[in-house]
C-alpha cells in the first residue's frame, strides 16, 4: 500500500508515524512544499525572538525520516487526478497512490481590508513568514498587531523582544473575548500592558495606508483614527488551504468536508489538520479546529483507518494551553466566556499575584464539573480529563484539587484559599475538607 | 561535515538591539576590573594588592549590577537574543572568553609562577582561613567561589519566579562556599587533612584508594571520620539519596563542579550538543570511566592485601597520569575553559565517574522521573535547548513519555522553560514508573539506540 500525504505539519506526520506502526510494510510519503522536514509551527515566535535555531525547532532529527522509512518530498503538489489515483507535484513526476491524506494546513485570513497587499503588512502562519517579518521588521519603530486572539499576543511578544512600539487593535470589549471570560482577560490585559503593548478594545481596522514607495505607513480604524506604522501584523485568524481540491471532486464548504472517519466525500481521500471541517460536529465542538493539538489527535485516527481499523474521530474531553508573555494558561472541558443558562462559574484569584482557577459547573444536581481555566497555575491533565469525562460533582472536585496540582516543587500551593473562598462565596453550602494535597509528592513515601 | 553544521547554524533574529546605557555601565565596571586584576598580575608589588582586590570588588559590582539591570526586570524565562548574541552563541566573545578561561587553566596546572602576583594579595586572607601562606589551589578556589557565588547571584535574579531554582540555586551557592572553600581551610587551620566533605569516591577517587585512606587514618578520630563519611557517602547515602530524589540531590544541589555549571555555566547550558550522535560519545565515555575507577580501585586494595606484589608503586604513578588527564585536562581546561563553545557540562556529562554512578542509580533503582502533562506538549524545544546534559527532552514529552535518563541532573530548567507547562520534576512509586500519558498514544518509534 501507498499512502500519500501533503503536508508534513502535525496532522501528516503523526499519521505517517502511527501507520508506520500499524503497517510496517506500508509505503509512506510525505509532500511539503513549506520546508523539507516537520517542524514545531507554535514554535516559530522562538525563532524571531532568538531563543531557537531552525533545528530546534525540528521534533525530531532529519536521521529519523530514513530510518524510519518515511518518504519526504520536498515539493508543491499542484493537482490532483483522482480518477487516476495520483498527484501532481511542480519539480517531481506524479505520484501514484493507493491512499491520500490532504493535510494541507491553513493560512492567514485576511478581511478584504483596502491595503492589505502593501509592503510590510503580513500574517504569521508559515516559516516563509517569520523570515520576512524577521526582515520587515528591522529598522521599524511602530508597529501594530490587528487581531485579539493567541496569534495576536504572540506577535506582540515578538515585536516586544526587538523593543518595537506595539499597538493591538481588539474587535471585543476586552482581550480574546469570543474565548475568555473577563476575569481571565483582565489578568492578560495586566501581562500586555506591563510589557509595554498598546492594547485598544473595541477597535476594528478599516483601511491601510501606504506612502509613494508602496508600503505601509499607518492604519484606519473604524473610529476613523489613524495610527502611524511600519509593519502591520495580521492576527485574524486562519483559513483552511484549499488550493488543491479546487476542481476536483472533494467537496468543500470553509475546508474540506469530511465524515466521522475523517474521509472527504471521495473514498479513499481522507483529510486531517487546520485543513478539514467535519461535516456533523458532535453538540459543542467545532468543525474545524486549528490547533496543534487535534491535528495530531486527527491524524492519529485518520491513519488506523487508512490501516485498516476504521475508528471515527473522537478527541475526547477539550484541552489547550497558551503562555501570554509571562503568564500561562491552561483549560479543559467547555469553559463559556459568558454566563450560559443552567451552568455557573466559580472564579478564584489571588489577591496580588497574576494566578487565577475557574471552575465551570452544571447548575444544580450533583454540579457536575464542565470546565476548567487555569492562569499562572499548572493543573495535570490526567486528573482534569478524568474529572470531565466522569462529569465529576464540584465538591469532589474542590476537595481533590490537590491531585490536579502540577506546579514544580516549592511552589506556594493555592488549594486552600481557594476551597476557603469557595465556602466564603457559598456560606449555606456544609464546610469543605481539602483532602488530597498535591499529588505524587504527597505519595512521596508511600 | 554533519558534526560542524550544529556549530553553523544561523538563528533568524539579528541584529541584536544594543545594550541599554546602564546595562553599558555596568559592563564597563567588569571590564575595568578585569583590567584592574590584569594589571596586578604584571604590576610591581607596591601596586599589586590595590589593583587586585580593586579589581575583584569592581568585578564583582560590575557583574551584580548588571544582572540586576539585566533580569531585575520583569519575571519568567526570557531567552531573547540568545543564539544571536555573540557571546552566547560562540561567537567572536565567546570563543575569546573560551580562550581566556582555557589559558587561565593552562598556566594555573603547569606554570603557576606566573601567577604569584594574584596569589600574594590573598596571603592575609589565606593566613586568617588556613593559617598558612596562599598558593594556587587557594587562589583557584576563591576564584571558583567567588564566580559560583557572583553568577549564582545572577541566576537567582534570572530565576526567581520559581521556588525551585531559588532554593537550588541558594544550596549550591552554600555548598560551594561553606563545604568546599571555607571548612576545608579551617580544617588545615587546625592541622588537619584539607578534606573535601562533598565530593565522594568514585569522583575523589583517591578518598577511597588504599594511599588516600592510609594517609586520612594518620589523623586520628577526625581522619577515621573521614574515611567512614567517604565509603557512607559512596555507598549507603548516594544509592539511598538517589533513589528517593534521583541524581539531583548531589548533582545540581550540592556538587562543586555542578554548581560552577548552574551558575558560571547557566549562560552557555544551551550550547551543550542534542544529537543522538553526541548522546553515543556519552555514554562510551562516562562509562568507561566510572568502569576505569572502579576496577583500579579494586586492584588496588587487591595490591594492599597483597603487600604490593601485584601492582608495584603503580599506585602513585596512577593517581599522577588519571589525575593529570582527567582531573586537570578533562574536568578544568575542556570542562570549564570550553564553557563558552561546547556548554557547561560538557564534564558532568562525558567525563564524571560519579555523574555515571549517579546515573545508572537514577535509571534503575529510583523514584524520580520527569513527569509530563498528558498531551500539553507543542514540541516546540524549548526544554530541550535549555537541558545542559544535552538530552532531548521534547523526544520524550512530545510522546507523552516521563523523562527517565540516567545523564538528567534535575537541574529542573525544562521545566522551567517550557511555555505550555508540561514538564514536572517528580518522586513517586516505583511502580508505572515509565508508563506514559494515556492522552497521546506515543509512537513506538526509537529515537536513541
Ligand atoms: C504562530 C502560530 C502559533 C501557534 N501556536 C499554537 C499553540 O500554541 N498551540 C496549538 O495547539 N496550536 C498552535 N498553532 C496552530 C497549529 O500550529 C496548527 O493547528 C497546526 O500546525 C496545524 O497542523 P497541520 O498539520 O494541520 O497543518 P500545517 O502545520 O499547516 O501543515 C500543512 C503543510 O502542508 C503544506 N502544504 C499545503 N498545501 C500544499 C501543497 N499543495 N503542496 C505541498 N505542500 C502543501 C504547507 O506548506 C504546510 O507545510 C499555532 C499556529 C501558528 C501559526
Ligand atoms: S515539553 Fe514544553 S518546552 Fe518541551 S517541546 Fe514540549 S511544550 Fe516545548
Ligand atoms: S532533563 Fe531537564 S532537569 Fe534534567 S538535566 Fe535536562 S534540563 Fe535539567
Amino acid at each position: 500500500m501507498h499512502l500519500v500525504i501533503i503536508g508534513n505539519g502535525i496532522a501528516g506526520v503523526t499519521c505517517a508515524q502511527t501507520l508506520r506502526r500499524l503497517r510496517p510494510e506500508a509505503r509512506i510519503t510525505l509532500v511539503s512544499a513549506e520546508s523539507a522536514h516537520h517542524f514545531s509551527r507554535p514554535a516559530l515566535m522562538y525563532l524571531y525572538m532568538g531563543h531557537l535555531r531552525w533545528p530546534d525547532v525540528k521534533p525530531f532529527e532529519d536521521w529519523y525520516w530514513p530510518e524510519n522509512r518515511l518518504e519526504l518530498v520536498h515539493d508543491q503538489a499542484t493537482g490532483l487526478d483522482v480518477a487516476g489515483k495520483r498527484v501532481l507535484l511542480a519539480r517531481h513526476p506524479p505520484l501514484a497512490y493507493d491512499a491520500l491524506l490532504l493535510a494541507t494546513g491553513a493560512r492567514t485570513r485576511y478581511y478584504d481590508w483596502p491595503g492589505q497587499h502593501l509592503q510590510g503588512v503580513q500574517g504569521l502562519v508559515t516559516k516563509a513568514d517569520v523570515e520576512r517579518m524577521s526582515q520587515a521588521t528591522q529598522g521599524v519603530r511602530q508597529a501594530v498587531v490587528v487581531g485579539g486572539g493567541l496569534i495576536g499576543v504572540e506577535l506582540a511578544e515578538m515585536l516586544r523582544a526587538r523593543r518595537l512600539e506595539v499597538t493591538m487593535l481588539v474587535r471585543d470589549q476586552h482581550y480574546w473575548g469570543s474565548v475568555l471570560p473577563p476575569e481571565e482577560a483582565a489578568l492578560v490585559d495586566e501581562q500586555l500592558r506591563r510589557h509595554g503593548v498598546r492594547v485598544r478594545y473595541a477597535t476594528e481596522l478599516a483601511e491601510v495606508l501606504g506612502d509613494a514607495a508602496g508600503r505601509v505607513r499607518a492604519v484606519r480604524t473604524a473610529a476613523d483614527e489613524e495610527l502611524p506604522c511600519q509593519w502591520l501584523g495580521v492576527a485574524t485568524g486562519v483559513v483552511p488551504n484549499l488550493d488543491l481540491t479546487a476542481g476536483t471532486a472533494i467537496e468543500t464548504d470553509r475546508g474540506i468536508l469530511v465524515d466521522e472517519l475523517l474521509q472527504t466525500s471521495v473514498p479513499g481521500i481522507y483529510a486531517a489538520g487546520d485543513c478539514a471541517q467535519r461535516r456533523n460536529p458532535p453538540p459543542g465542538e467545532a468543525a474545524i479546529e486549528p490547533l496543534w493539538y487535534t491535528g495530531r489527535m486527527q491524524g492519529e485516527t485518520v491513519a488506523h483507518t487508512i490501516g485498516g481499523q476504521p475508528t471515527p474521530y473522537r478527541r475526547g474531553p477539550w484541552f489547550n494551553s497558551a503562555k501570554f508573555f509571562d503568564l500561562e494558561y491552561q483549560t479543559y472541558g467547555q469553559v463559556p466566556a459568558g454566563p450560559v443558562e443552567g451552568q455557573s462559574s466559580f472564579w478564584w484569584q489571588h489577591p496580588s499575584a497574576p494566578l487565577g482557577l475557574r471552575l465551570h459547573y452544571r447548575t444544580g444536581g450533583e454540579q457536575a464539573l464542565l470546565g476548567l481555566n487555569a492562569l499562572g497555575l499548572r493543573l495535570r491533565h490526567e486528573v482534569c480529563d478524568a474529572w470531565l469525562r466522569a462529569g465529576a460533582p464540584l465538591r469532589t472536585v474542590l476537595e481533590q484539587l490537590g491531585a490536579a496540582n502540577f506546579d514544580p516543587e516549592f511552589f506556594p500551593q493555592h488549594e486552600a484559599s481557594i476551597v476557603a473562598a469557595y465556602s466564603r462565596q457559598h456560606p449555606d453550602e456544609p464546610p469543605l475538607t481539602l483532602r488530597r494535597r498535591k499529588g505524587l509528592l504527597a505519595r512521596m513515601l508511600s | 561535515m554533519s558534526f560542524l553544521a550544529a556549530y553553523s547554524d544561523q538563528p533568524l533574529a539579528h541584529p541584536t538591539p544594543e545594550p541599554s546605557a546602564a546595562e553599558r555601565l555596568w559592563l564597563a565596571l567588569v571590564a575595568l576590573g578585569l583590567l584592574a586584576l590584569g594589571v596586578a598580575a604584571l604590576a610591581p608589588a607596591g601596586l599589586r594588592d590595590t589593583a587586585f582586590w580593586l579589581g575583584l570588588g569592581l568585578l564583582s559590582a560590575g557583574a551584580l549590577g548588571w544582572s540586576w539591570r539585566k533580569f531585575g526586570g520583569s519575571r519568567g524565562v526570557r531567552h531573547n537574543f540568545l543564539w544571536s548574541r555573540a557571546s552566547t552563541s560562540r561567537g567572536a566573545v565567546a570563543w575569546a572568553a573560551g580562550v581566556a578561561l582555557t589559558g587561565f587553566y593552562v598556566v594555573l596546572y603547569w606554570w603557576p609562577a606566573y601567577l604569584e602576583n594574584l596569589i600574594r594579595p590573598l596571603d592575609g586572607l589565606s593566613q586568617l582561613l588556613r593559617g598558612r601562606a596562599a598558593d594556587q589551589w587557594f587562589l583557584y578556589g576563591s576564584f571558583y567561589t567567588l564566580a559560583v557565588l557572583l553568577m549564582g547571584g545572577r541566576a537567582l535574579l534570572k530565576y526567581r519566579h520559581s521556588p525551585y531554582q531559588r532554593v537550588r540555586t541558594a544550596s549550591v551557592m552554600f555548598f560551594q562556599l561553606g563545604l568546599a572553600w571555607l571548612l576545608p581551610g579551617v580544617l588545615l587551620a587546625l592541622q588537619q587533612p584539607e578534606f573535601y566533605f562533598t565530593y565522594f569516591w568514585p569522583l575523589k577517587y583517591d578518598y577511597l584508594f588504599p594511599g588516600g585512606v592510609q594517609s586520612l587514618l594518620q589523623n586520628g578520630h577526625l581522619g577515621a571520620f573521614m574515611v567512614g563519611w567517604g565509603i557512607i557517602m559512596s555507598f549507603v547515602a548516594t544509592p539511598v539519596l538517589t533513589y528517593f530524589f534521583g541524581k539531583r540531590w548531589y548533582c545540581s544541589w550540592v556538587c562543586g563542579c555542578g554548581g560552577l555549571a548552574e551558575t558560571a555555566g547557566d549562560p552557555y547550558r544551551h550550547l551543550s550538543d542534542k544529537r543522538r550522535e553526541a548522546w553515543r560519545y556519552e555514554v562510551s565515555i562516562v562509562y568507561t570511566v566510572l568502569g576505569f575507577i572502579v576496577v583500579t580501585t579494586a586492584l588496588l586494595w587487591l595490591n594492599a592485601a597483597r603487600g604490593g606484589a601485584l601492582l608495584g608503586r603503580f599506585s602513585d604513578e596512577f593517581a599522577q597520569t588519571y589525575g593529570f588527564f582527567i582531573g586537570s585536562i578533562f574536568a578544568g581546561v575542556v570542562g570549564v575553559g570550553f564553557y563558552p563553545i561546547l556548554g557547561s557540562r560538557v564534564w558532568c556529562r562525558y567525563g564524571c565517574p560519579m555523574a555515571a554512578y549517579l546515573g545508572l542509580l537514577q535509571k534503575h533503582f529510583s523514584r524520580f522521573r520527569i513527569t509530563t502533562n498528558g498531551g500539553q506538549c507543542i514540541s516546540c524545544g524549548n526544554c530541550s535547548n535549555v537541558c545542559e546534559m544535552g538530552i532531548d527532552v521534547k523526544q520524550y514529552a512530545q510522546r507523552g513519555e516521563p523523562i527517565i535518563r540516567a545523564a538528567c541532573v534535575g537541574c529542573g530548567l525544562c521545566s522551567t522553560a517550557c511555555p505550555r507547562g508540561v514538564l514536572n520534576l517528580e518522586n513517586g512509586p516505583r511502580e508505572g514508573r515509565y508508563q506514559p500519558s494515556q492522552l497521546i498514544h506515543a509512537d513506538s518509534l526509537r529515537i536513541l539506540s
